[in-house]
């Protein structure tokens, strides 16, 4: 156990602190995902059928990132129209999450399933959620 | 050399006479009771099996459908609604691939019962089903009465379901996919989150359906 922790901050000490917030928030993001998310979207982003959108159209996540956290927080009511289909199946609220919950779920989201769109910082999740509709 | 060639003769011979048909038959759930008959004038006990009962329900193209819809068939039930956040999806991931693989197979149906009788009317459920990728009727979306769907539930398909508040979506339930046979029988129930009871309920489907194929005695 000791020198697994050990090996975890040698680890660490190898990266630099960026890429140490970036693991914190994927490895979070991760758990978060399994215990709110899978249900749905599946294990691998993979949605269902026409009833629930994936997770792997990158094209897609990188527009919207920006409203991403609020999505998850209030639930979406809006058509999207997702690897050039209609899903209109209306997504149900997350308010438990915290902030850190969902900046930690959507660096997560957005670094899964074929996307890579690097950390998604606390600051830039504040903003995003003061223009929630 | 000839008693190396017996060998596997012999061990094949004691494999099947020990496994035999009882160990590759499904097991039948539920209460029975013994029953007195009279057969050419001799008193014989039988066993009665616990059974599903008739029900009278509308499907997804707002069609009657009793249980005489499932007559000659091996079915998979369930109990779900279509804004369940938590375990239908999963759950009916899972059985969208029972579905495929019997697809088109006119010996096996699907029900799938909404416990969420005020939202889920037949034009949601046929909207469901269109976009879950189901058309036709081997697989059956059916609203009934709040009383009769939770009575078949609970007494008869030994499945958990309420009406709660304060759980997601209102509803709680359990995720059982229920395996009934031609004669209406319980022979499973599979956690249908896991995709290993799933692929287990396949197995089981496969060998009901060879109980009607075998020879018959």
């Amino acid at each position: 156990m000791i020198s697994a922790v050990i090996a975890v901050i040698f680890l660490y000490a190898c990266q630099g602190e960026n890429d140490v917030v970036y693991a914190r928030a994927f490895t979070t993001g991760k758990l978060i995902y399994e215990s709110h998310c899978a249900n749905c979207h599946g294990t691998d982003g993979e949605g269902l059928a026409l009833l629930i959108p994936p997770l792997t159209d990158t094209a897609f996540l990188k527009k919207n990132k920006s409203r991403l956290a609020c999505s998850i927080r209030h639930g979406i009511a809006d058509t999207l129209v997702i690897h050039g289909k209609n899903f209109d199946t209306v997504m149900p609220a997350n308010g438990e999450l915290s902030d850190g919950d969902l900046a930690a779920v959507v660096t997560f989201i957005t670094n899964s399933f074929g996307n890579k769109q690097g950390l998604y910082p606390d600051n830039v999740l504040v903003k995003d959620l003061s223009s929630c509709k | 050399m000839k008693a190396l060639n017996y060998l596997p003769l012999a061990a094949l011979a004691l494999l099947t006479s020990c496994g035999g048909n009882e160990s590759k038959t499904l097991p039948i759930f539920g209460n029975r009771e013994a029953v007195e008959r009279t057969v050419d004038g001799k008193t014989i006990i039988d066993t009665v099996y616990q059974t599903i009962p008739d029900f009278n329900f509308v499907n997804q193209d707002s069609a009657q459908v009793t249980a005489h819809n499932f007559d000659n068939k091996i079915y998979v039930a369930d109990f779900f609604f279509t804004t369940c956040p938590s375990i239908c999806p999963i759950m009916h991931r899972n059985m969208l691939k029972v579905y495929e693989k019997y697809k088109g197979n006119e010996e096996v149906m699907f029900a799938s019962h909404t416990i969420d009788y005020k939202h889920d009317t037949p034009a949601i459920l046929k909207k469901y089903a269109e976009k879950l990728g189901v058309s036709g009727t081997q697989w059956e979306f059916l609203r009934g009465s709040r009383d009769s769907v939770y009575t078949l539930a609970e007494k008869h398909y030994l499945v958990s379901v309420k009406e709660d508040g304060q759980a997601p979506g209102g509803y709680v339930h359990q995720g059982w996919l229920v395996l009934v046979d031609k004669k209406k029988r319980i022979r499973g129930a599979y956690d249908g989150t896991q995709s290993e009871a799933v692929d287990q309920l396949m197995k089981d489907m496969d060998l009901l359906l060879q109980e009607y194929h075998g020879s018959k005695k």
